[in-house]
């Protein structure tokens, strides 16, 4: 069989570290969206149009700067913040009068948001193609387990846990994490201890955004930056999301690494299906566990 | 200290409180008896702004406060305690504390250590979750984080609801040295004994309507109104 040949222990081991490398971005990504998920309670469907947002700002950062090295990080670290500041305006405009309706009326508005953003990327950025280049010392491959492994890919395996450590810190050791906790839980309670949760909500809001800005701008120099980026990558959020445990970070984590390894290993065994196979462990862990695999916050 | 006028206050087209009026003076404990859904919780979450009266006014210091939010009356100086508890079940009780730190900038402000010293048991549990504290720990919580936000006015909301009679007592001991310390107190109470122990005066709520009001010696004598709206 053709597939027997290939598998070598050095090409499973590559497609695993593929895998976890694409996990990482989906991780990043996603942590967002649960975050914001866990203390507003509202699927943010724009989220994936602020991660596009991330990666067309780091093309023109980079751009702006005449690329190279000082380029790639001043973009990656910028980036994000100019996906935190459109979604610091969207909230504190529009977004913290809802609030108080229903949560419908919170969904629709990201939705709205989702195309409003949607179009501002086509005047500013245009319908073509961008690519954000990786600095020379990112750029190629290093011998890794008997294969060759990108290097970009490895200090994306180095930037997902630290961002896991990060979010894990901020929401455990810093007041206002407890307090995004709290708020999470019980609204009505936080406020009675004299918390404003509408400020409560926008930190929660802006930082779930700044996570997928900075996705946007770390997965910009693996792919070709284009409208409709956005529309994958909200797809398998929300998947992620959803078997990891609504809110739960950690959960976005496992949700991720078996969302990016199984897509990994059906490119090896079977590679005209890869595509389906992160969908069908989704629809496995949703018929084992309806309610995600680590504990909602809901 | 707080004058309730006259407050009619719905939930959806249901209308609960049927104008409510209480005082509440500086130093004081008043307390507010009533049986099961009689309208206490109601009352207090109308006072706190979590569920605003359609009509009447509050007033907390001599200045009115309807249309505050809850978190703008907390910053006047009302704590807080809900009937339910209501703890922030996945943090520590430590960081339940924490969180609701606001300091008043006085010598008498509560911080983690005093309020542990105020209620020994907690300061053994700092690392505990809050949702695996048993019932008398949890209602300590509860009264202890509300304190941690310097309210110079608590309202309880039936603290001894579904405890032990020791703790029970424990409680009535402490929410007493609250009142020695300067706070002011309206207590939501179905256990008349502790109500009227601790009370300076009281409010008899049935059915939404204030029913009675006296000071504490007279609601004692009194056992016709008590028997009338407070025997179950």
């Amino acid at each position: 069989m053709e597939t027997g040949q290939t598998i070598t222990f050095a090409a499973f081991a590559n497609q695993f570290l593929v895998g976890l490398s694409r996990a990482m971005i989906l991780f990043i990504v996603s942590s967002g969206m649960s975050f914001v998920l866990g203390v507003l309670r509202v699927p943010n469907v724009a989220h994936g149009s602020l991660y596009m947002i991330g990666a067309f700002s780091a093309f023109s950062i980079s751009t702006f700067l005449g690329g190279g090295t000082m380029g790639f990080w001043v973009a990656l670290i910028l980036s994000p913040f100019v996906v935190a500041l459109v979604s610091l305006i969207a909230e504190r405009a529009l977004f913290c009068h809802l609030y108080e309706r229903e949560h419908l009326m919170l969904l629709l508005f990201t939705f709205a948001l989702m195309l409003i953003l949607g179009d501002l990327v086509k005047l500013t950025w245009g319908a073509e193609y961008r690519s954000f280049m990786a600095p020379l010392t990112f750029r190629g491959s290093i011998p890794v387990l008997g294969s060759s492994f990108p290097k970009y890919n490895l200090f994306l395996l180095v930037v997902g846990p630290l961002v896991a450590i990060g979010l894990w810190l901020f929401t455990n050791k810093t007041k206002i994490g407890k307090i995004a906790r709290a708020a999470a839980v019980d609204r009505e309670m936080v406020g009675a201890m004299g918390i404003n949760v509408s400020w409560v909500f926008a930190f929660a809001f802006v930082l779930g955004c700044f996570l997928a800005g900075l996705g946007g701008a770390l997965v910009a120099p693996t792919i070709s930056i284009a409208i409709g980026m956005d529309h994958d990558i909200i797809m398998e959020a929300f998947l992620i999301v959803t078997i990891g445990g609504l809110g739960n970070m950690w959960g976005a984590m496992l949700g991720s690494l078996i969302f990016g390894l199984t897509l990994s290993f059906g490119v090896l065994f079977l590679p005209q299906f890869a595509i389906a196979f992160p969908y069908i462990a989704v629809g496995v862990i949703l018929i084992w566990r309806p309610t995600g695999m680590l504990k909602s916050v809901w | 200290m707080l004058e309730v006028e006259g407050i009619h206050t719905y939930y959806g087209l249901s209308h609960i409180l049927f104008d409510v009026s209480l005082k509440v003076s500086r130093g004081e404990i008043a307390c507010l008896l009533g049986r099961n859904g009689a309208g206490k919780s109601t009352t207090m979450k109308s006072i706190m702004g979590l569920t605003p009266p359609r009509q009447g006014t509050i007033s907390f210091k001599g200045k009115s406060v309807m249309g505050k939010k809850p978190y703008q009356l907390a910053r006047l100086g009302i704590g807080y305690v809900p009937d339910d508890r209501r703890v922030f079940a996945d943090l520590t009780v430590g960081d339940n504390l924490e969180i609701s730190e606001r300091r008043s900038g006085d010598s008498a402000t509560w911080t983690k250590e005093s309020v542990y010293d105020f209620f020994e048991a907690l300061g053994h549990i700092d690392h505990r979750k809050a949702g695996l504290l048993s019932g008398g720990e949890q209602q300590m919580l509860t009264i202890a984080r509300a304190l941690m936000t310097n309210p110079e006015f608590l309202l309880l909301d039936e603290p001894t609801e579904g405890l032990a009679p020791m703790v029970v007592k424990t409680l009535e001991e402490q929410i007493g040295k609250l009142k020695d310390r300067g706070l002011t107190v309206l207590l939501a109470e179905q256990n008349q004994k502790v109500a009227l122990n601790l009370s300076d005066q009281g409010y008899v709520i049935d059915r939404g309507m204030i029913r009675y009001h006296g000071s504490i010696d007279d609601l004692r004598d009194n056992e016709e109104v008590r028997k009338k709206y407070l025997l179950v």
